[in-house]
């Protein structure tokens, strides 16, 4: 044990030492000075407010007496090591286990971190349980069931197919199936790296002590160097909208897919309401969109979101109502139909009620953030939202960093999506471990897996140009077509385009946004650039197999029309013999 | 195939009628160009006191690009227009593009509808500059380019459509109908009507006020606007003509024209009227003539596309059967003769198809002359005409005896297949059953739904032998099966 607590925080041993902190006797966790509830010490004891206070990788345990607290066989380590007063049971304490922790505990496992995490329903989150992964296993149904209806596209490949049908509870069974199988993938690999998953809803008690508990069962209390709170979201249900779970319902009901109703409204024209569109046209429902915002698909670029309309909207059995609220939503019940009212959104004046058979609401998300504790540690949330500075450290009341503490995810607002929550766990164990890291949001991509795919990374035009008038730059714009690709054009899809926003002058990207066959893989080389800092100068010579999609993008590098002085500046920064 | 198709069109189209020179404005046709402005040929200026009507021209959005495809119009018919708006998109070889306009005014009249195509620089739509001369756009584009919905009478566009769901006719010919209602619009008459049905309603111009729903609360469903629009053969609602059947007289029926739905059954006996006495007469004399029938089913899915994407420009089903039969008999003239004396062939030098046509209280064949040589879209325009005149009773005798083959179609009712009587005087009878769709197994040893129709060649066995009729329907269903050549 003496070798692994030495090389904690080395990359290579890390791993091996997780896996013994697991099974035989407890590594150390060993932060400078803080505080351990339990022994009755008392607070503030914590310093250097700005920094993380655990100096981790530093400290050499160099003597140790481990014990054994608690019932669970949480192992701590009493003892201080070279004047450290105290230590932690755990470097760091993830509250949820959605995808934003469990990113967040495979990175802290990797720099070397003990760490735990609590979850208070099932591994794996929204995304795994009631979102992304599941909504892709009915993405996946749909868009075979799209292909094989459209006779036109077949025909032109040459196929003739008889009538295809589906069977709902075997499709709602495949998107089950499919969570559970990611859940366990992700409990086991969090296990097997020697994470501990605690079972309990998370609080937070003091500074750098976590309450876990589930009802029925007394609360544990455990401290930990770090604590980051990962508790994502739950949908979001406007006043006056009364769900029943049946005919009025949200994404986490939509999913489990009960019954295909004739005509649903889907209130809400994001991500969320666009890909279950999807899934409804093609499982034989109509739909009718309920748009609070004076467009379909706002938050799109605008050129996308047209041409989305065009092709995702206006072909297929929708309709859909905009600048309107829905002011009161009431599920149907004695043989009458769900009813919708729909206010003017500006001047809140009645418009028309409609009556569907099913409503989903599709609002958004709102975070998940109560019964945190977080008023023990003088942070008041904003509409919900854990307020966070751009290194993810939550600041209080009065707008200091807390210590030690962090969120990530969709409770804290920034970007809610999976990967983002990731990204940003994985930033904020960066800093834990002492690498200072600030991940850019201009560089996690985003994608609406319709059929096809909406994708896109960075600003959109509009917002690039207001930058560019702020800051005085130039933007350009370059698209290209997917009716110009071959592979596209081979698989009979040849609808969708890219569009890349950068500065003529530096040949920085700015923006891409992709609608067409594949185009959540294919944003990918886009939004590494933007993360590298690679500009179109150098990633316009990247080579792309033929006859690929990526070539989509390829070809919008490589129509890029930069300025002459930027490649010319360039060069003369180069020093010149004369 | 569409280029030659479009071309015509355009010729039919000429900007000429309205006066136009085809100038153009920015044909710009680079991608990252946002939009285009919009084609409008202008109008001699010293003919400005007129009313002023623009064509809105297909633009040419690449150098490259010579035909593009409407997608979009964003503007509906009578829409005020200002400049600088985009009215449509057009797609093109490489990319879609707004297009807009360079005048303020009104979108008269829409030539070239969605999902259609048309040569670069013909005329895709009118663009009127006061709302007066709307009208007056409407009635010269309507004129000119055969256009989109007409207003046939019940009797043609009935008499030439198969009941293919897919291809069936636009019954849209309802009039020019009212504008159809915004998908947002409806609010202060509380229709509820989903999402296709609304779809429905737009394409087929039916006004959803009209419709009763049949869904859940009394809701309109799409079926329900099908029916309303005749799309599909629900029985004993209105789409029954109220000029009798066509055409059953030639068939084995002649007996019965059982006129109208549940019309008065008139009592005790009634004497022919001249017309029906010549039917009588000539069913008789065909007695005489020694017949026989072959039928031949063909796959019409081809004909059904086909005539889906021209339909649009005044094509009928019935000008493409006899355009197809003609062009099958300019390569078996011996189904084009006839037997005049009982001794000889007579060959006739035209191909000219007679047409069976019900009109109140008999029938009559109109004839459309040559066939073969006619294009698919003038042929149409006759087809228009002669049912015009014949209802009106104007037909010349060499517009309805002139004919050396008899086309005569029931599809229309659903009747699949039927046996037609030779008249005196021709060598052979087409009967057309309805196109329905039919599970068939493919080459490939798979199952497949294809449309299929069954026709049945009546012949005098005098001059046209088993084997000539067999290889003219080969030649035929090849002809439907694979309709290029319709509209060369």
């Amino acid at each position: 044990m003496e070798a692994i607590a030495v090389s904690r925080g080395l990359v290579g041993a890390s791993r091996l030492q997780s896996f013994f902190a697991d099974t035989s006797s407890s590594s150390s966790s060993s932060c400078v000075p803080a505080l351990i509830s339990y022994a009755g010490l008392k607070k503030n004891v914590c310093f250097s407010a700005s920094k993380p206070a655990c100096e981790l990788g530093a400290v050499v345990a160099a003597s140790r007496g481990a014990v054994v607290k608690g019932n669970r066989g949480l192992r701590v380590e009493a003892a201080a090591t070279n004047g450290s007063p105290q230590s932690f049971d755990y470097d760091v304490v993830i509250i949820g286990a959605g995808v934003g922790g469990h990113g967040a505990a495979l990175h802290a496992v990797e720099r070397g971190l003990k760490t735990a995490i609590v979850e208070g329903d099932v591994v794996g989150g929204t995304c795994v349980n009631r979102g992304c992964v599941p909504s892709k296993a009915l993405l996946a149904v749909s868009g075979r069931m799209r292909e094989l209806h459209d006779e036109h596209h077949l025909k032109s490949l040459g196929i003739q197919v008889a009538a295809a049908e589906y069977d709902r509870q075997a499709v709602a069974d495949h998107a089950n199936n499919l969570a559970t199988k990611i859940r366990g993938n992700l409990t086991n690999s969090m296990k097997a790296l020697g994470v501990d998953i605690l079972t309990g809803i998370g609080s937070v008690v003091a500074p750098q002590v976590v309450k876990y508990g589930r009802i029925g069962f007394a609360d544990k209390t455990i401290t930990a160097c770090n604590i980051i709170i990962a508790t994502g979201s739950v949908p979001f249900v406007p006043p006056g909208i009364e769900i029943d779970g049946k005919t009025v319902f949200t994404s986490d009901h939509a999913l489990k897919l009960e019954w295909i109703p004739d005509w649903i409204a889907i209130v809400g024209s994001g991500y969320i309401g666009l890909e279950f569109s999807d899934v409804y046209t093609a499982l034989g429902s109509e739909v009718t969109f309920i748009e609070a915002l004076d467009g379909l698909m706002p938050g799109f670029d605008p050129e996308i979101g047209k041409l989305a309309q065009r092709i995702l909207i206006n072909p297929r059995k929708i309709d859909y109502h905009v600048g309107v609220l829905a002011k009161k939503i009431t599920p149907a019940k004695d043989g009458k139909p769900v009813l919708i009212e729909l206010v003017d959104t500006k001047t809140k004046e009645p418009k028309e009620t409609l009556e569907v058979d099913a409503a989903l609401i599709a609002t958004g998300r709102a975070p998940f953030t109560k019964g945190l504790g977080l008023e023990n540690v003088n942070v008041v949330t904003q509409r919900g939202f854990v307020p966070v500075d751009e290194r993810m450290q939550v600041l209080d009341g009065e707008g200091n960093k807390v210590p030690n503490l962090y969120c990530i995810g969709d409770a804290n607002g920034k970007m809610m999506l999976a990967h983002a929550a990731s990204a940003q766990g994985i930033s904020v164990i960066e800093q834990i471990a002492g690498r200072d890291n600030v991940l850019n949001h201009n560089s996690v991509p985003a994608a609406c897996f319709t059929h096809p795919e909406i994708s896109m990374v960075g600003l959109t035009e509009p917002q690039a140009r207001a930058l560019a008038e702020k800051e005085g730059f130039k933007v350009s714009v370059a698209k290209t077509s997917f009716k110009a690709n071959t592979k596209a054009l081979a698989e009979n899809e040849g609808d969708g385009l890219a569009k890349m926003i950068y500065r003529p002058d530096t040949g920085e990207i700015l923006g891409v946004h992709i609608l067409g066959l594949h185009a959540a893989d294919l944003i990918h080389e886009a939004s590494n650039a933007i993360a590298m800092g690679n500009t179109i100068k150098d990633i316009k010579f990247a080579v792309h197999a033929h006859p690929t999609l990526s070539e989509v993008l390829d070809e919008l590098f490589k129509s890029a029309h930069l300025e002459d002085h930027a490649v010319v500046s360039e060069k003369a920064a180069e020093p010149v013999a004369v | 195939m569409a280029t030659s198709l479009h071309l015509s069109l355009a010729a039919s189209a000429p900007a000429s009628a309205l006066r136009s020179s085809s100038a153009f404005f920015g044909n710009a046709g680079s991608l990252s160009r946002p939009s285009v402005v919009l084609g409008i040929g202008r109008r001699n200026a010293n003919l400005v006191v007129e009313a002023k009507i623009r064509e809105i021209f297909m633009p040419a959005l690449s150098s490259t690009m010579t035909e593009g495809k409407i997608v979009t119009w964003n503007k509906t018919e009578g829409e005020k227009l200002t400049k600088g708006e985009s009215v449509v998109v057009v797609e093109s070889d490489k990319a879609d593009m707004d297009v807009e306009t360079f005048y303020d005014g009104f979108l008269a009249k829409i030539v070239i509808g969605e999902g259609e195509t048309a040569p670069v620089g013909a005329a895709i739509g009118l663009l009127a500059e006061t709302e007066e001369e709307i009208a007056e756009a409407k009635s010269k584009g309507a004129a000119q380019a055969a256009p989109a919905a007409p207003k046939p009478s019940a009797v043609e566009e009935k008499a030439v459509a198969p009941p293919a769901p897919t291809a069936a006719p636009a019954v849209a010919a309802v009039q020019v109908a009212p504008e159809p209602t915004a998908p947002e619009e409806p609010r202060s008459s509380r229709i509820v009507a989903t999402p296709y049905a609304k779809k429905l309603a737009k394409q087929y111009s039916v006004d959803l006020a009209t419709i009763a729903g049949s869904g859940p609360s009394g809701r309109i469903v799409a079926e329900d606007v099908e029916a309303a629009a005749g799309k599909t053969p629900v029985p004993a609602a209105a789409p029954v003509p109220s000029v009798a059947q066509p055409s059953a007289a030639v068939a084995a029926a002649p007996s019965a024209a059982p006129t109208p739905a549940a019309a008065l059954a008139p009592a005790g006996s009634v004497a022919f009227t001249s017309m029906q006495a010549g039917v009588a007469r000539n069913m008789v004399d065909s007695m005489s003539v020694p017949v026989f029938r072959v039928g031949y089913t063909i796959t019409t899915d081809a004909l059904d596309a086909l005539y889906k994407k021209i339909k649009s420009k005044g094509v009928t089903m019935t000008a493409l059967l006899a355009k197809a039969a003609a062009l099958a008999l300019a390569k078996h003239p011996v189904v084009n003769a006839c037997c005049k004396d009982g001794k000889s062939f007579t060959y006739n030098e035209d191909i000219n198809i007679a047409v069976a046509v019900a009109m109140d209280g008999g029938l009559l064949t109109p004839v459309l002359k040559n066939a073969d040589k006619v294009d698919i879209y003038s042929l149409s325009r006759s087809w228009k005409d002669l049912v015009d005149k014949a209802r009106a009773k104007q037909l010349s005798p060499a517009e309805y005896n002139s004919g050396t083959f008899v086309l005569s179609n029931l599809g229309m009712f659903g009747v699949d297949r039927f046996d037609a009587i030779l008249p005196p005087g021709m060598g052979a009878i087409m009967a057309v059953g309805a196109s329905v769709p039919t599970v068939v197994a493919t080459g490939n040893g798979l199952f497949g739904v294809k449309n299929r129709m069954t026709v049945n060649v009546t012949a005098d066995h005098r001059i046209i032998y088993g084997g000539d009729l067999a290889v003219f329907l080969q030649t035929f269903a090849a002809i439907i099966e694979d309709p290029t050549e319709l509209t060369m």
